[in-house]
């Protein structure tokens, strides 16, 4: 299991990948995130969560400094993930822990086949 | 349509807003009977009609709802399209039927925006609403009340900005919907009690958010000089453009401005020749309380970072300040039945430019309205104006 970014031709990042970047410019590489520690830009705790969710949920957008994996262009990436308990606050350093299962396959509206359900947690370093 | 026309806006209407035993048919037929009633024109002089809908097949499993709308209100053979662009359907509905009429492909186009959702769960309608995220965002679980807690915690640590300053955004349109006889709420909420409430994405609270609602709301577009034929009471359509952010939300660069929100505001403005200081009054995307602030940045009516101390400073209050916003009571007290929502946006700045509002009434000669799509991924920006 990775945390893929994908490297652009015009130097952009992004978490996940897409055909294109944002200006249209084709992927030139990849970085795996999961080897990397990230600092937390906001969170929030969600005590209304859907079906298939842990309650509550603890969630954070984290910014990974990439600047060792490139030469030029952007040196850092976001990303949303699923924090391991409350405790993180804007601006800890939190890494990445491998979990099987995110969320419930099935238990919401997405076709359970449609999409991978494992990933990443991050925990306060 | 001659090359000197105007696309006018000649009626329009909108259901009670709440918890309705109705299904989406019959709110659709409710809505557009009555706006076709209010301009007192035939359903069959209807030459295109749009329904503005977001999720009838996954809330009710019912598909097609335009096609039943034709038939059901006599509109037949009627062009008829369903218009989804998630919750900032009823805007792109708005924008769609301009485009019908401004292009001379009909001379009478109904729009209809309609949801129905209160027979759900929380938990599965904001599930069915999620379902606009990444796969990498779903499996995380978030919602759209989760982004707006994310950003929320971001725009007030960033701008130094005081929590009780989106309870303001809630006492205000829960205020003002006390005078909207069709809102969900008609009951003001002080700012104590929405302090106190339950936390639903830290740091927001129940009262940050909108309801689950159910509802319809209908607008009847024309040439204004067909227009002329019906009424002198009728508005202009001056500027009408939307836009799309990342799909993804966290790509964006600054989490604190929705970049649809800027780019369709600019194509409004620029169509209709109006700017933001021309602006009278303004029905802005209030699904959660943090999105009046950005939107009133987006559109030029604050500085980056200071629509907090517009809000505190009485700036943007119905009957004292210089720039009323959301005089509906807003998603936030009159509910948000997705598709209809920019719709019923679009219904009240109609309604105070023809001078319809009663107790809600400004004094507005020119009004705007921002729908906003998921979590500002896709927006809608009309501007209208009364006719001269």
């Amino acid at each position: 299991m990775t945390m893929e970014a994908t490297r652009y031709a015009d130097g952009t990042i992004s978490y996940p990948g897409h055909p294109r970047s944002r200006a249209g410019a084709e992927p030139v590489g990849t970085i795996d995130l999961s080897e990397h520690t990230a600092e937390v830009v906001t969170w929030t705790t969600s005590t209304a969560t859907p079906p298939g969710i842990r309650e509550p949920n603890h969630l954070a957008i984290v910014e990974f400094d990439v600047s060792e994996d490139v030469d030029d262009g952007e040196t850092s990436v976001r990303a949303l993930v699923q924090l391991a308990d409350g405790e993180a606050e804007t601006g800890d350093e939190v890494e990445p822990v491998y979990t099987e299962e995110l969320r419930e396959p099935g238990a919401g509206i997405r076709e359970p086949d449609s999409q991978d359900w494992d990933g990443y947690r991050f925990e306060p370093v | 349509m001659t090359s000197s026309d105007r696309v006018a806006v000649i009626g329009a209407s909108m259901t009670q807003f709440g918890q309705r035993e109705a299904w989406i048919q019959e709110l659709l037929a409710e809505a557009g009977l009555d706006c076709l009633e209010d301009a007192g024109v035939d359903a069959g002089e209807v030459e295109h009609l749009y329904v503005s809908n977001m999720t009838s097949g996954e809330f009710e499993g019912m598909t097609g709802v335009m096609n039943a709308l034709a038939h059901d209100i006599g509109a037949l053979p009627a062009y008829t399209q369903r218009v989804d662009q998630t919750s900032s359907s009823g805007g792109a509905g708005i924008f769609a039927a301009w485009q019908s009429i401004a292009s001379g492909a009909s001379e009478m186009t109904l729009l209809v925006g309609g949801e129905k959702m209160t027979h759900t769960t929380t938990g599965e309608s904001t599930d069915i609403i999620a379902s606009i995220t990444h796969p990498v965002e779903y499996k995380t679980g978030v919602t759209l009340p989760s982004f707006a807690g994310l950003t929320a915690r971001h725009y007030l640590e960033r701008f130094d900005a005081p929590r009780e300053s989106l309870a303001k955004v809630a006492s205000k349109n829960h205020k003002n919907g006390v005078d909207n006889p069709h809102a969900q709420f008609q009951k003001e909420v002080d700012e104590e009690t929405i302090l106190e409430s339950p936390i639903i994405a830290d740091p927001l609270r129940l009262y940050d958010f909108c309801p689950v609602t159910d509802g319809s709301a209908a607008m009847l577009f024309c040439p204004e000089s067909v227009a002329k034929e019906y009424t002198d009471e009728y508005a202009i359509v001056s500027g009408v453009d939307g836009a799309t952010d990342t799909h993804v939300v966290h790509e964006r660069e600054d989490p604190t401005t929705m970049r649809g929100v800027v780019e369709s505001g600019k194509g409004a403005y620029e169509m209709s020749g109006y700017g933001p200081d021309d602006i009278d009054v303004a029905e802005l995307h209030d699904m959660f309380t943090i999105l009046e602030f950005l939107q009133m940045e987006g559109l030029g009516f604050a500085e980056k970072g200071e629509a907090w101390e517009l809000v505190e400073e009485g700036y943007t209050e119905r009957d004292t300040g210089e720039l009323p916003i959301n005089t509906s009571g807003g998603l936030k007290s009159k509910g948000h039945p997705l598709g209809a929502s920019g719709v019923a946006q679009g219904v009240e700045i109609y309604e105070q430019l023809v001078g319809e509002a009663g107790p809600r009434q400004v004094d507005a000669d020119v009004g705007l309205c921002c729908n906003v799509g998921g979590f500002g991924n896709c927006v809608i920006t009309t501007i209208m104006e009364a006719a001269r």
